[in-house]
């Protein structure tokens, strides 16, 4: 192979992600000019909205090699929190009967919170215990589920989905700026200034440089001075408030909340994290690597079922995608023969 | 048919990377029954020319003789059956397993009819006894191999070598990691092993190893092939100006340091673990390089680490300039502007995946941070490419990987990342640890320009003549207790290795 070539093809594998979104996108919309439509990719970006929040809190840990498992419980938990505040004064099966219509910012502020100590907990148990984060965490995802149960089953609820809520909080999740074709949902905006701060935190500020020395080699950085246990806490309770924001949006979006909001979710942002180039391993992973990996799902499932394909033909789909995104992107780290 | 004269004969190998010409032309005739020392810089291309005879790597072009017929190694498997083995640097045993069961790995015998197959344990006892007996190796089979020394596992590796009838092995620096007895127990072996027939293709840094052990020693530089001489005939120096190219008139800097008063000292320090060091005291002066020699286990790291936080101490207090200081993390360690370079560099120094930039700039990032936790990146650059020239790291950008660069070059870069930090006081366990020639005068340079600048330097050297070269004193170790501190400059090997073994049984 000559060195032009060899050039070209490493280009490619760098930028593997991207091109297999693009591909994928015009494979769709060559099958089905129709999928080619602002709505489309409004729809598209309003269903990875919350998603690419999650995925996002979900690197903060897969990229110091440890993982989360307590993702899809936490957005349980707090979606089930902030919308069993949020409901209107005269809902017949309202969480709180009596309680008065709270300022919209402090449910949020609590169901935030909320998954910022359940990340807080995550960190003290992986970083002052050495419980192992798969561990640590599973014991997590039991527990927050138990706790939010325990809540939703509380009287008067006793279990019943919660509905009637406010419209100024599901406007954060339906609205948009503008109207019809052209405009922009709330929660687009939301995530994209997310990006743009997690972004920031990973390549700009001490505790992201730390985050990519621990995965990188966590002997090392102890012995360079980096307070280890102390990073890992802050890095695990920022992933816990992601997780807890898009429990929130969730919530907002969709109009309602169960106990089992969230389920499995941490399946989904672990896979668009590692199609994205996040190793698991730890110490590599990059924003927009993870914001397209979140898009290709988001493709995936709305397109594919645009173009009409059966969704349990999609799953097998799905299953290929992670694996051989995984089996290429682990092409660039192999020594080469 | 009469002998042919080269049991090994590797004929005008060549093997290219995208952009670097690996081997060109290399040749290699080795015969039986001698050991060939195989030398050359890191990257000279011993290690991918021993890739091509153990099937690991496809040469481009060239010939493998064995026994003078032309043979084809595609792969490790096919080189075993040929007879040829290669016992690696870095040993990979299944340490939960016993002795045996790695001994034969892969090829167990097995007992019992039909389909009742089962793993013939004592056939399997019988046969290693057999073979450790031929070879004078006294290692229980039963034992677990994790709870063994590298020495022995080295001992299996080589047995395992001779069971499978080797013509030819490969010894990738075997002594890197043994004691000065374990090195002798080696040679044994090997000597062993020549009787038998058997050709020992031996790579090492260590010059007077070779002097000592070898037949003949064939010189490699950038790939290419630079000679071969009958070691009889041969010189450290002379070994030294072949490998780099030039003529060395000297394998160490000269030092002109002044230590001046005590700026450390360490007293009556004894480690939080029983069998660790006890009751250690010195003291360090500003602008002094102080030697640790001792043999492996003499817990010389173990020492050095807990100076820098990293292992709890019992007892025992810390001076710097006359106050106390307690150094209870290598955070504490680095306010107190201490230093370490770890003497595993892969395991504990380096981070592989993350850039040249970010591998220096991480000791000091907090001196980087502005208002709103924002890094000044501008001064990470600025400092980390400084650094980089100055030091004259070889990489083709700052951005570059860590894992691409060469030993020396990562370790020139672990050395910025410490200066950056603007230490007085530099523990440095085995500095040039696998590093080539040519890097290490260069690290040899740093340390003692360092020293001048009035850094005190706290060295571990294993290298006899490295501790002597460059150490104002030399603090002797052996089993956790300080056994002597001599001048550097009155010192001889003799009195070092007496102290070394002074409390060895």
């Amino acid at each position: 192979m000559s060195i032009d070539m060899r050039k070209t093809s490493d280009y490619l594998m760098q930028h593997a992600i991207y091109i297999v979104l693009i591909v994928l996108t015009v494979a769709i919309a060559v099958y089905d000019p129709r999928f080619m439509s602002v709505t489309t990719i409004r729809d598209i970006l309003l269903q990875s909205s919350t998603r690419a929040i999650i995925a996002l809190g979900a690197a903060f840990v897969l990229i110091t090699g440890g993982v989360d498992l307590s993702t899809g419980r936490v957005v349980g938990l707090t979606a089930v929190l902030s919308a069993s505040m949020l409901q209107v004064a005269d809902y017949s099966r309202r969480f709180y009967p009596d309680m008065p219509d709270l300022p919209i910012l402090l449910p949020i502020l609590l169901a935030v919170l909320a998954g910022l100590l359940v990340g807080i907990i995550n960190g003290t148990i992986v970083a002052k215990f050495s419980v192992p984060p798969f561990i640590a965490t599973l014991g997590t995802m039991v527990m927050v589920y138990g706790v939010n149960s325990i809540y939703f089953d509380m009287k008067p609820n006793e279990s019943q989905p919660i509905g009637g809520l406010r419209k100024d909080f599901t406007e954060i999740g339906s609205g948009a700026f503008g109207s019809g074709d052209y405009s922009l949902p709330y929660i687009v905006l939301i995530a994209l200034a997310i990006s743009v701060i997690v972004w920031v935190i990973f390549n700009k500020t001490r505790l992201g440089k730390n985050m990519y020395a621990i995965g990188g080699n966590v002997h090392a950085a102890i012995v360079s001075g980096i307070n280890v246990q102390r990073n890992l806490l802050y890095l695990y309770a920022i992933a816990g408030a992601l997780y807890g924001l898009a429990g929130v949006l969730e919530a907002a979006r969709t109009g309602g909340a169960t106990n089992n909001y969230g389920n499995m979710y941490e399946l989904d942002a672990i896979a668009a994290c590692v199609v994205g180039g996040v190793s698991t391993a730890g110490g590599i992973g990059t924003v927009p690597g993870i914001l397209a990996g979140v898009l290709i799902f988001g493709v995936i499932n709305y397109g594919l079922t645009f173009i009409g394909i059966n969704p349990y033909w999609q799953l097998i789909i799905k299953g290929l995608i992670i694996v051989a995104a995984v089996a290429v992107d682990i092409r660039k780290y192999l020594t080469k023969k | 048919m009469a002998e042919p004269e080269f049991l090994l004969e590797m004929h005008e190998i060549s093997k290219e990377f995208p952009g670097v010409k690996a081997l060109d032309h290399v040749s290699l005739k080795v015969r039986s029954g001698s050991v060939h020392a195989l030398m050359g810089e890191n990257g000279a291309g011993k290690s991918t020319l021993m890739k091509c005879l153990f099937g690991i790597y496809k040469p481009d072009a060239g010939e493998i003789f064995l026994n003078g017929s032309k043979v084809e190694i595609p792969n490790s498997k096919a080189a075993l059956d040929q007879g040829i083995s290669m016992i690696h640097q870095e040993l990979h045993p299944v340490p939960h397993r016993n002795v045996m069961e790695n001994l034969w790995l892969g090829r167990f015998p097995v007992k019992g009819f039909g389909p009742f197959q089962f793993v013939d344990e004592q056939k399997m006892r019988q046969d290693t006894l057999q073979l450790f007996n031929d070879l004078q190796i006294a290692i229980d089979p039963d034992v677990l191999v994790g709870k063994l020394s590298v020495s022995k596992v080295q001992s299996i590796e080589i047995a395992k070598a001779v069971s499978f009838n080797a013509k030819v092995i490969v010894m990738d620096e075997p002594t890197s990691s043994l004691t000065g007895n374990e090195v002798e127990q080696l040679f044994t072996i090997i000597r062993d092993l020549k009787k038998r027939g058997v050709a020992i293709i031996y790579i090492s840094h260590k010059m007077e190893e070779i002097l000592e052990i070898s037949d003949e020693v064939t010189v490699m530089r950038d790939g290419k092939l630079i000679g071969t001489w009958p070691a009889a005939e041969l010189t450290t120096d002379l070994i030294i100006s072949r490998m780099v190219g030039r003529d060395l008139t000297q394998r160490f800097p000269d030092r002109s340091n002044l230590p001046g008063k005590v700026v450390f000292e360490v007293e009556d320090l004894t480690s939080a673990f029983a069998k660790s060091f006890k009751n250690v005291s010195f003291a360090l002066r500003q602008g002094e390089v102080l030697g640790i020699g001792g043999l492996v286990g003499a817990q010389r790291t173990e020492l050095m680490e807990a100076l820098f936080g990293l292992r709890a101490v019992s007892s025992g207090r810390f001076i710097l300039k006359g106050e106390e200081v307690k150094i209870r993390s290598p955070i504490d360690a680095k306010k107190h502007k201490i230093a370490l370079l770890t003497e595993e560099r892969r395991a504990t120094g380096i981070f592989p995946v993350l850039s040249v930039l970010e591998n220096t700039a991480v000791a000091k990032q907090a001196a980087y941070e502005t208002p709103w936790f924002l890094l000044d990146e501008k001064r990470r650059v600025a400092d980390t490419e400084q650094n980089i020239r100055k030091l004259r790291v070889k990489t083709p950008s700052i951005r570059t990987l860590m894992k691409n660069l060469s030993g020396g070059n990562q370790q020139k870069v672990l050395l910025s990342r410490w200066l950056l930090t603007e230490p007085e006081i530099l523990l440095l366990d085995e500095p040039t640890r696998g590093i080539d020639v040519g890097a290490k005068f260069e690290i040899y340079t740093i340390i003692a320009e360092l020293a001048k600048q009035g850094k005190s330097i706290i060295m571990i050297s294993s290298e006899m003549p490295e501790l002597l070269g460059m150490s104002d004193r030399i603090m002797v170790m052996c089993e956790g207790r300080v056994t002597g501190i001599v001048e550097g400059s009155r010192a001889t090997e003799e009195e070092i290795m007496r102290l070394a073994t002074q409390r060895l049984a």
